[in-house]
């Protein structure tokens, strides 16, 4: 049995990428929150939950969004998939955005809405219900990707835990940068693999 | 390869050591109380807290002053754990870290600026309990909301069970916080009376604040304390896909969960000896997990939820109940429910409204539900 | 009461993100839960919030709460009933 990655998206603050070609540049330096509504109608995705969400959910929803695509994602058995994500930086823009709601208690009107996404975890719990995956979702924070963590973790779903796919990779958003880079990892009985998974299955060939 | 839980630690409002903390609940004393405390919330409210001075001065040791009250924390209750275990290849041993919020209070700027480094991060933060150790491996730290810890422990078992490890000391903690309160609080998910999980009365939650470490390995033979001696039978986790606040109606996630941890044990439902259930006290959370373990057909096994004494200690939940759940089987005791009285939820439920001598148990049943949707299941065997 | 009705309805479109939403698309007899608007319970909690400060008037339990929010209309006549 071996492992393969059967595709990858990157969002950086300067352009969006699938599978290494080109899918959206930055050209204009646009925030993010003009760059990812582009995105977002770029990519034709039709969910009006995504305005609800915050920055950090937006970015994992968006880099998933363009990972499974139609012929992509429609072929996963949500039962046999996993999430498993490396995160640094937390929900730390909610967090401030709660902590600011009741720091001054004359006018304390914490928001439910925002409380909710004070979790980094949160971010795969949209990614579950978006493309409907009840298996494993798991976030762990790490300073920077982890890729040998996160590898040893994944194949194990793979190989000894009866999961057929695993979404895994890097979601941050901190108040000065952010960045996500997701694969799409699965098996190979047979045939050439083209892209192997394997300990530095994040290094860019 | 079997993988065991060798010792513990736990410090809640109720003790300092894990074995404290067991006698306390046998003797049905709770950790719940009236907090008026202005730096929390501006009206008295019900919480599991600290009484911060006393522990603030339990948890002292040379250099102290550098570490947050939380790092303390942590610091302490592994030094606990490894002074019981002993001399151990730290080159083989992991440090597995469980937390939602961490440093959370750090957000105040003035209180940052006393510690080196970005310490509100929560990798940031479990390095520098990994340095306190000298632990050569990188902490590998879990955020699953309320489920961290038993996330955190299913992972460890992972590491070891890959070869990667030998060992993994296996730690959760959590503050009761103004973030967390108010947060709660506009959920208007806190209860205003202590906590009645599974109760008709129930009202909602009781935040807590607990910090506990277990110690994984792959030999048993290093056994530091027979209270805590279990082996790590099997575990799985699900998520409802669902709602990202609110539990599932059917249950599906939490069913899936527990039938991959029987299904890893290869065991039947019927098997289980001892359910340490979720048991928030929210009205839906506590029927969801009825009509989950109705589906199991797991209805009429003897079951609790420790909130009632430790109220939800979030990121050490599962860590902290964990303790407890291998502690009953070891004792032959199982705890009532603290603050279940009448049963309140559609189906039926073996809820244990009293302590009850169980001579005989063999296999303890630990399930938990979290935000985002993510639900975790592990089993202990009495080893 | 016509202008409160409109007032809210801009509120909540801004205040729960209906991104899609215009203030006449939303019936002031339209189900805002369920299969109309289609909110949520998380944006039930925030309508409790949006009251309290805007209009200083207080949900004590989300189950009052959902019947004060079944349509724009309901959400109206609580506003009038309770305003000091």
């Amino acid at each position: 049995m071996n492992l393969e990655i059967i595709t990858d998206t990157t969002i950086t603050s300067s352009a969006i990428y699938k599978d290494g070609t080109l899918f959206l540049a930055n050209e204009e330096h646009l925030p993010f929150a003009q760059y990812c509504r582009k995105a977002y109608q770029l990519m034709e995705a039709s969910y009006p939950k995504f305005f609800k969400m915050d920055n950090l959910c937006k970015l994992s929803f968006l880099t998933a969004e363009l990972l499974l695509t139609e012929n992509i994602g429609g072929a996963l058995n949500g039962e046999k998939t996993a999430i498993i994500l490396g995160n640094r930086s937390s929900s730390i823009i909610s967090d401030q955005k709660h902590y600011e709601s009741y720091v001054e208690r004359e006018n304390s009107f914490p928001s439910p809405a925002v409380f909710v996404y004070t979790l980094p975890n949160i971010m795969l719990g949209e990614l579950c219900i978006r493309h409907q995956i009840t298996g494993e979702s798991s976030c762990f924070m790490m300073e920077d990707m982890d890729a040998a963590f996160l590898f040893h973790y994944v194949q194990d779903l793979l190989l000894n835990e009866g999961y057929e796919h695993c979404i895994t990779g890097w979601v941050d958003f901190s108040p000065t940068e952010y960045g996500a880079e997701l694969y799409l990892i699965g098996k190979r009985d047979k045939g050439e693999v083209k892209r192997p998974f394997g300990i530095n299955f994040n290094q860019k060939v | 390869m079997e993988i065991f839980n060798i010792a513990d630690h736990l410090i809640s409002p109720l003790g300092c050591s894990a074995g404290q903390n067991f006698a306390m609940l046998k003797k049905s004393r709770t950790g719940i109380s009236k907090i008026t405390d202005d730096s929390l919330c501006p009206q008295t409210f019900y919480g599991a807290g600290y009484e911060t001075h006393t522990v603030e001065q339990q948890v002292v040791f040379e250099g102290c002053e550098k570490y947050t009250f939380l790092e303390r924390l942590f610091i302490y209750s592994i030094d606990a754990v490894l002074k019981a275990v002993g001399d151990i290849d730290k080159q083989r041993t992991v440090l597995v870290l469980s937390t939602t919020k961490g440093n959370i209070g750090l957000l105040n700027e003035r209180k940052a600026k006393k510690y080196e480094g970005n310490r509100i991060e929560l990798p940031v933060m479990a390095r520098v309990v990994n340095d306190y150790f000298e632990m050569p491996h990188r902490p590998v730290v879990v955020s699953n909301a309320c489920i961290s810890g038993v996330s955190a422990i299913l992972t460890a078992q992972k590491l070891i069970r890959l070869g990667l490890y030998d060992h993994a000391i296996v730690t959760g903690g959590d503050l009761l916080t103004e973030f967390v309160l108010t947060g709660f609080q506009s959920f208007m998910a806190i209860s205003d009376a202590p906590c009645r999980p599974y109760d008709v009365a129930r009202k909602g939650i009781t935040l807590g604040e607990a910090c506990a470490t277990m110690f994984l390995t792959n030999n048993p033979g290093l056994v530091a304390k027979t209270e805590a001696f279990a082996r790590v039978a099997g575990g799985g986790q699900a998520n409802d896909a669902n709602h990202i606040s609110g539990p599932s109606r059917t249950g599906r996630g939490l069913r899936m969960a527990v039938s991959k941890a029987l299904e890893g044990a290869k065991l039947q439902p019927g098997d289980i000896d001892y359910i340490s259930g979720h048991g928030t006290a929210t009205l839906y959370n506590d029927e969801m997990e009825a009509v989950a373990f109705n589906h199991l057909n797991m209805q009429d096994t003897p079951l609790n939820s420790l909130k009632g004494y430790f109220g939800h200690t979030l990121g050490a939940a599962g860590i902290v109940e964990s303790i407890i759940t291998i502690r009953q089987l070891n004792e032959g005791v199982l705890l009532g429910s603290h603050g279940y009285a009448e049963h309140g939820v559609t189906q039926p439920l073996n809820v244990l409204a009293e302590n009850q001598e169980s001579p005989n148990l063999r296999y303890g049943l630990k399930t938990i539900s979290g935000f985002g949707g993510c639900n975790g299941a592990v089993i202990f065997e009495k080893a | 009461m016509r202008n409160l009705q409109e007032k809210l309805k801009g509120e909540i479109i801004e205040l729960l993100n209906l991104e899609d939403l215009q203030p006449e698309d939303i019936g002031n007899d339209e189900p805002l839960f369920g299969s109309g608007v289609g909110l949520d319970s998380i944006d039930a909690l925030e309508l409790i919030v949006l009251l309290e400060r805007e209009y200083g008037v207080k949900i004590e339990n989300p189950e009052e709460g959902r019947e004060v929010f079944n349509s724009i209309n309901t959400i109206a006549a609580f506003i009038e009933k309770n305003r000091k």
